[in-house]
């Protein structure tokens, strides 16, 4: 009797681990499912090299290359801003701070985690998106750019909070053996611990990237939701993320627009898919 | 050229400013909110209907949305979580179906929020026909939620010492005898600490409701889980962009709310892992 519950929990525990494997093939089973219906009358290159996204004109057009290159210019933009100020802060939070300045620090990097996407929109809207049109003179301040900073302030968490785990994870024999070579410990951290930290640094900065194309709420509301190939970072954009959510609620279910969306859940997925990947195994390089 | 010593003053200070730069945002963030949505915050603010296409009244059928969804998302995950994370450390070997395990979780967490409302919509909404509704909303912020809960489940397994099973072991007890009494016990506070980070996550989350659950404007409970409902992210995303000649107060306060419900459940995260670290006894 207790053998047999035994078995049965097992059995039980071991369904439920498969079932992450299973989540992530339901994904992409049920987006392309939907998805795929689109090339039944689209053609697969005209969606993906297509220039235009107008997707209710007659005839329709589902070329998602305006919304590639906007999802491209903001996160480009948000990377630029977000990698350097992202190790720096990591470095000094891992290495410099020291008592309650570094716990004060994490403390103030987790806050920013919780805070959810759509209240950062909202304050980004209220007090980034005026300063944006002020500052360049432009007619609006609902531009690449907003987004950009935006999205770099809210990839730091994951940059941050990943390459301090590297830093920290640096054994501490190294640490003293450049100390005791004559080394200053400014000469310690970016000779030595930035280094041997450098596949850890290069996962953080690829999962801040993750984090950056997949965010949708706050880049809905302060790009501007232009659908046009973007020629500078001050105009607007409309990105990947951005068009699903936008225009989902709109679509007619079972129609082209609506397997469109779909399609472009599917250039996500993989996208995001790669770039994890891909950070996995700069994590797991180091063993 | 300076002196190592200079350069190390010079660095550090560069280093500082480069974090106050991510750091200053945030409190102004928190201030804006704290300043103009404050006033707001009144009991019938919290307790009314919203009325006049939500440009008066009150929030809270979208706190009471809130709730159960989050509610939902946790009975949902948290079986699943758990479960999973006693399989990858209490019973996996080193084997590649473990792998390809972790695998799957480091893209689950990786998949963006939108693209999950894309999957509930596909599987739950209309294969599953259970219609735009909380039980829909709920089960695709659990899915989302998973590596979450996973991964702060097997940290918290992890880290209870190998003689705890041994000793269990030792005594003729079974391995699910051991799990269920020398493990899962002494892993509870670090569990509960990933449950409540999820709670703090799935109740912020907009772009996985919108095409499951979220209600654009309905000034009534929900009855059952197949009724759809209001809730604080979408609502606040709602009146702050897509309805003309919303008070700016009523935006503050929404949002103030959203803020300062997530982070107390974030501070709750906090005060239960300080209290794991003074109650360790090993």
């Amino acid at each position: 009797m207790k053998r047999c519950s035994e078995w049965f929990i097992e059995r039980l525990i071991l369904l439920n681990g498969i079932l992450s494997i299973a989540a992530v093939i339901l994904i992409f089973f049920f987006l392309t499912k939907e998805g795929i219906q689109l090339f039944k009358e689209y053609s697969f290159s005209q969606f993906l090299f297509g220039k235009g996204w107008y997707p209710i004109s007659e005839p329709p057009k589902f070329g998602i290359l305006p919304l590639l290159l906007g999802s491209l210019w903001v996160t480009v933009g948000a990377t630029l801003i977000a990698v350097p100020l992202g190790v720096a802060s990591a470095i000094f939070i891992a290495e410099v701070a020291r008592g309650w300045l570094k716990e004060f620090l994490k403390a103030g990097v987790e806050i920013l985690a919780a805070i959810p996407s759509v209240v950062l929109g909202f304050v980004g809207l209220v007090t980034l998106v005026p300063m944006v049109k002020k500052t360049f003179g432009i007619p609006t301040g609902l531009t690449a750019l907003s987004g950009a900073v935006m999205l770099a302030f809210m990839a730091m968490p994951t940059v941050v909070s990943i390459i301090e785990d590297a830093l920290t994870a640096v054994p501490r024999g190294y640490r003293d053996g450049s100390i005791a070579m004559g080394a200053t410990r400014w000469q310690t951290i970016y000779r030595i611990v930035v280094p041997a930290a450098s596949s850890g640094i290069a996962a953080g900065v690829m999962l801040g990237i993750g984090r950056v194309i997949g965010e949708t709420m706050a880049v809905m509301m302060i790009t501007g939701n232009a659908a046009v190939i973007p020629h500078t970072l001050l105009q607007p954009v409309r990105t990947l993320t951005a068009t699903i959510a936008a225009e989902m609620g709109e679509t007619v279910q079972g129609s082209a627009h609506y397997f469109s969306l779909f399609a472009i859940g599917i250039v996500l997925f993989v996208i995001t898919f790669l770039i994890n990947l891909a950070a996995d195994f700069f994590l797991h390089r180091k063993k | 050229m300076w002196s190592s010593k200079t350069s190390e003053r010079i660095a550090f200070t560069l280093l500082f400013l480069a974090t106050l730069l991510i750091l200053v945002p945030i409190l102004i963030v928190l201030w804006v909110l704290i300043e103009k949505g404050m006033p707001e915050i009144r009991w019938e603010f919290l307790t009314e209907m919203p009325r006049r296409g939500m440009r008066e009244g009150g929030i809270f059928p979208a706190i009471v949305g809130t709730l159960y969804l989050v509610a939902g998302t946790v009975a949902a995950a948290l079986p699943v979580g758990i479960a999973t994370a006693v399989y990858l450390t209490e019973y996996a070997k080193e084997s590649r179906l473990k792998r390809l395990i972790e695998i799957a979780i480091v893209n689950l967490s990786g998949v963006p929020s939108v693209v999950y409302g894309l999957f509930g919509l596909g599987l739950f909404v209309i294969f599953l026909k259970f219609g735009s509704s909380i039980l829909a909303g709920a089960l695709t912020l659990a899915i989302m939620s998973l590596p979450v809960i996973i991964t702060a489940s097997r940290e918290a397994l992890a880290s209870v010492p190998q003689s705890f099973r041994e000793a269990s072991l030792a005594l003729g007890a079974t391995r699910w005898q051991t799990i269920k009494h020398a493990v899962l016990p002494h892993a509870l506070p670090g569990i509960l600490t990933g449950t409540v980070l999820t709670i703090g996550r799935a109740a912020g989350e907009t772009a996985p409701i919108l095409f499951t659950v979220a209600a654009f404007y309905l000034p009534k409970l929900p009855k059952t889980i197949f009724d759809q409902c209001m809730a604080l992210p979408y609502h606040l995303y709602v009146i702050s962009t897509q309805v003309p000649n919303v008070r700016p107060s009523l935006q503050y306060g929404t949002a103030l709310v959203l803020v300062g419900l997530v982070l107390s459940v974030n501070l709750v995260a906090v005060l239960i892992r300080a209290n794991i670290r003074s109650k360790k006894r090993w």
